[in-house]
């Protein structure tokens, strides 16, 4: 017996072949998160952020500067998916959703790279 | 084609507070990813040399965006335990009524703890 229907077998179309892709993505960032999240901010607020030395020094740290660089770029993919989410279910009409689901892919593409290329120019100069 | 079935309106459901546990998870959602926006901006200016950290630095000590910033912290910080509820669902434990009742609690009282644990910290790291 096959449950496609009537309409799905004429068409002869599968599925987009995503899948779960998103739905396992969102979890998968998110557990790197926790970590990531907890000791940056941990260790962030041990410092004192008024001193430009204290900062830049601390985030030129080789190892400092590599957990930095992979938070901003899960922070940004865990966001990405979850702001997609939101607009998906809420916003109606099909240009007004497009539109919004673009603003925010090239507004997280623009802070990830920013925000990546910040800590490398910190980090390699 | 005619037109594909819709959930039932949430009109229908009579108001229990997880309700408003899972809505308050997407609304700190977003607003963690604002929190993100200002923390990019905050990398590059400290990338681009002691003047323009100074400027931010300057900006984030004013009262206004004090407060901005414990809004911020508050968002992430719940979105941070709600989400670990989340994550210890998706393994298909803690489902029942009474146990995500409970969780729910637990995830509010520490979000509130940990906000004025961060806000603490915070205190000791603006200090000139």
């Amino acid at each position: 017996m096959s449950l496609r229907s009537p309409l799905g077998k004429v068409l002869g179309r599968g599925s987009a072949g995503e899948g779960v892709g998103h739905w396992w993505v969102q979890r998968v960032t998110a557990v790197a998160l926790v970590p990531l999240t907890a000791l940056f901010a941990w260790s962030l607020l041990a410092l004192e952020l008024h001193s430009y030395d204290a900062v830049r020094g601390w985030l030129g740290r080789p190892w400092v500067a590599v957990l930095t660089v992979l938070l901003v770029v899960t922070l940004a993919w865990h966001s990405k998916l979850g702001v997609q989410v939101v607009i998906e279910d809420y916003v109606h009409g099909k240009a007004a959703k497009t539109s919004l689901l673009l603003l925010s892919l090239f507004v997280h593409a623009g802070a990830a790279v920013s925000g990546v290329f910040a800590l490398l120019l910190l980090a390699l100069s | 084609m005619p037109p594909r079935p819709l959930s039932p309106h949430l009109g229908v459901y009579k108001f229990m507070y997880t309700m408003s546990l899972s809505i308050l998870h997407r609304i700190t959602g977003l607003a963690a990813t604002l929190g993100f926006l200002l923390f990019a901006w905050w990398l590059m200016a400290l990338a681009g040399g002691p003047e323009s950290y100074a400027r931010v630095m300057r900006f984030l000590d004013t009262p206004v965006a004090k407060l901005v910033l414990v809004g911020f912290t508050f968002a992430f910080v719940y979105h941070f335990c709600n989400g670990i509820r989340h994550l210890v669902w998706d393994t298909g434990h803690g489902l029942e009524r009474a146990q995500a009742r409970r969780s729910g609690a637990l995830v509010i009282v520490l979000a509130l703890l940990l906000t004025v644990l961060v806000i603490w910290l915070a205190c000791g790291a603006f200090r000139q």
